[in-house]
């Protein structure tokens, strides 16, 4: 009895040594700065999802090899614990728990898409763990006043309101008319918003409003009214497969519209699925390498590109880049806090303002960045049929000028 | 010329619905077994069409290589899981298929990952009425090609003998088996052509949407309803009530907005329903 009894206390004080101890060394393990992320390696997001870690894991890689991180003194290096969120958002927020009472991880990056980072915040703020995101743009991210989530990418109602103003600019000033169809999904909701603004802030009318049902993959119904109502701009957001959908269908019924703008040209791999169909397209991003931001650790987008392409041989979406862009961020925040305190590195977080490879970085109150305006590129082809995507708005950044309107298809 | 444009573009997309709907009614009446996997098969007919299309074969004979390569994929599916809940409850089956639509969800994400993709035809468009009417000639190509094999396995059904041991079987598969007819082999080539019909579908949706692993879902739905709204074993009835969805859809879209679309085929579906056992409950009536 007495021997049980002994067996018993040696196992639960083993037990407590070693749960105490992951906690106490997960933080910070020797030179180590332990980072965590649920990441969508499989599911339906996992393609997007290894571009997050791709950048993630450049990022880390690059900034160990130039110094890592100063704190006190102490040089210490990134290091980044992952898990499979399998794309499903309950499962991202039960990662997000493990990760922050299990494996005592106190600073988190973000998942892939809105939903999951809107699936996570919640849980880091309960536990007061700052998180920078690079791909949840959702609005709502950042009306909820959380105060721990920092997204370095300009939220989703900005999307495409430059493609709105380019149209009310193009057209000496005067309203546009405005067809517009959206996924109903939180993220195409909120492009959707922003549309509706800036329709507002031009006097331009809309005349054609559809949401997309998300398992809908014909939109000639949307198209037919196109067709009947000749608007200025068709705008069209829904994911990766509204983009394939949209273009091969306006190419299929020769849909003639003076602008058409979208989202997820880049990872819809628009131009390479489509070829010329998808010409002349306007496509909102958040980066292109061509923009002329600097910083020391990847010097400029091209040389990013050609250091990314190197290593993962293929083209950096700018997925990649803003996951690479959130690391410089915690890098930049550690030094400044100069500790590893949540709450002192939450408040250098909320101070930052810096430039990097993938745009200026400022916070607002809500979390998002908002010194970084959206890109359009627009996607041009040469005549042998190769396409390539050029910035043609915001005009300081333009590489190409952007043709407008778009030539009919019988003319092409 | 726009109610003809939408009665168009809906009769060219029931058709296609219509055949994948065709393969459902053909193995629920004959095996009693609602095949929650059908859309999935649609899928994976459709990489097999995309890949051909990535190795530069043209993706519409995706139409003939792709429902040869689905009927042994039916008939393994078949061997594998199907033959042992076929004369169990209607229940275990939706179970055992519904697994079979996970497993096979997964497979083709790990194979072919998460991207959307779709094959390009190349086929132009057809102009009608000065211009007022588009139609992609890869819809009238995926309407034409759901036709022909609808009629090519109608007559088989009739003529054949396994096409006789097939609707032998859905009639009574006990007195089939009595007089001789080797159910097993029966069900298995059901499933198989089953199969075979989405492998089809798939080729030409791949031509003319978009396809992606986790797509199969809406189409397993979809051929659901169509199969409920005609009744099992009323083919003719299926090809009709795929038309029919196809145009009311295109209608609800136009007239009430995109959002409506899929809400209005279902409020479809639960009024035919009501009208169904509405008919029914009077024909009772009647006869006391």
């Amino acid at each position: 009895m007495k021997i049980n009894k002994i067996i018993l206390s040696f196992i639960s004080a083993l037990a407590i040594l070693i749960s105490t101890s992951v906690v106490s060394f997960a933080k910070v393990v020797g030179d180590k700065i332990v980072l965590g992320a649920a990441i969508s390696l499989t599911g339906k997001y996992s393609s997007n999802g290894v571009h997050t870690q791709n950048g993630y894991n450049l990022a880390v890689e690059r900034i160990n090899s130039m110094g890592g991180v100063k704190v006190g003194g102490k040089t210490y290096k990134f290091d980044i614990i992952y898990y499979d969120d399998e794309s499903n958002p309950k499962r991202a927020a039960q990662l997000a728990e493990r990760l922050i009472s299990q494996d005592g991880v106190e600073f988190m990056l973000g998942p892939y898409s809105s939903g999951l980072t809107k699936a996570i915040a919640p849980v880091t703020e309960k536990y007061g763990v700052p998180m920078v995101e690079a791909n949840g743009a959702s609005r709502s991210l950042f009306t909820k006043g959380y105060k721990y989530l920092f997204a370095v990418l300009a939220p989703a109602n900005l999307y495409l309101d430059v493609a709105i103003e380019t149209a009310v600019e193009l057209n000496g000033g005067k309203p546009v008319r405005i067809a517009q169809a959206f996924e109903q999904d939180a993220f195409s909701q909120d492009v959707r918003l922003g549309i509706l603004d800036a329709a507002k802030r031009t006097g331009s009318e809309i005349i054609i409003d559809d949401k997309l049902p998300k398992e809908l993959n014909d939109m000639a119904a949307t198209l037919v009214k196109v067709k009947q109502m000749k608007p200025d701009v068709l705008v069209v957001s829904g994911h990766t497969k509204g983009a394939l959908t949209a273009i091969r269908q306006i190419a299929e019924m020769k849909v003639d519209v003076p602008m058409l703008a979208m989202t997820h040209c880049d990872a819809a791999k628009l131009s390479k699925q489509h070829g010329k169909n998808s010409q002349y397209a306007l496509c909102a991003s958040q980066w292109h390498k061509s923009l002329t931001y600097k910083d020391k650790f990847f010097g400029t987008g091209m040389k990013y590109a050609k250091d990314f392409e190197k290593k993962f041989k293929y083209d950096p979406p700018y997925q990649s880049a803003e996951s690479s862009a959130a690391l410089l961020v915690f890098k930049d925040a550690f030094e400044r806090a100069n500790s590893f305190d949540k709450k002192k590195v939450r408040d250098a977080l909320a101070a930052t303002n810096m430039q990097t490879f993938y745009g200026n970085i400022k916070f607002a109150e809500g979390g998002q960045n908002v010194d970084k305006p959206m890109v359009l590129f627009q996607v041009m082809c040469d005549d042998s049929g190769k396409c390539e995507n050029k910035v043609v708005a915001p005009l300081k950044w333009a590489s190409a000028k952007l043709i407008h309107p778009i030539p009919k298809w019988s003319e092409r | 010329m726009i109610t003809v444009q939408a009665c168009l573009d809906g009769i060219l997309l029931g058709v296609l619905f219509a055949l994948i709907a065709y393969g459902m009614a053909l193995q629920w009446g004959v095996m009693n077994i609602i095949n929650i996997a059908q859309g999935d098969l649609v899928i994976l007919g459709g990489y097999i069409a995309y890949f051909m299309y990535l190795y530069g074969i043209h993706p519409a004979w995706g139409v003939i290589v792709s429902p040869f390569i689905m009927y042994f994929v039916g008939v393994g599916i078949y061997k594998l899981v199907i033959n042992k809940v076929v004369d169990r409850d209607l229940f275990i089956s939706i179970l055992a298929t519904f697994g079979i639509s996970i497993l096979f969800m997964q497979l083709m994400n790990f194979a072919f990952g998460a991207d959307v993709v779709l094959a390009n035809s190349g086929y132009g468009t057809t102009f009608l009425f000065d211009g007022n009417v588009v139609l992609p000639n890869s819809k009238i190509f995926s309407a034409v090609v759901s036709i022909v094999f609808a009629i090519c396995l109608v007559i088989y059904m009739k003529k054949s003998k396994l096409g006789r041991a097939i609707r032998a079987t859905a009639q009574n598969s006990r007195a089939a088996k009595i007089l001789g007819v080797d159910t097993e082999k029966v069900y298995a080539a059901t499933f198989g052509i089953n199969a075979a019909l989405c492998g089809v579908a798939g080729a030409l949706i791949s031509i003319t949407f978009t396809i992606h692993p986790y797509m199969g879902l809406p189409y397993t739905i979809r051929s659901f309803m169509i199969v409920i709204v005609a009744g099992l074993g009323n083919l003719p009835g299926v090809a009709m009530s795929g038309m029919g969805l196809g145009v009311f859809e295109e209608f609800a879209d136009y007239i009430l907005g995109t959002e409506f679309r899929i809400g209005s085929v279902f409020l479809l579906l639960v009024l035919i329903l009501v009208y169904r056992r509405f008919k029914l409950s009077r024909k009772r009536e009647y006869l006391k």
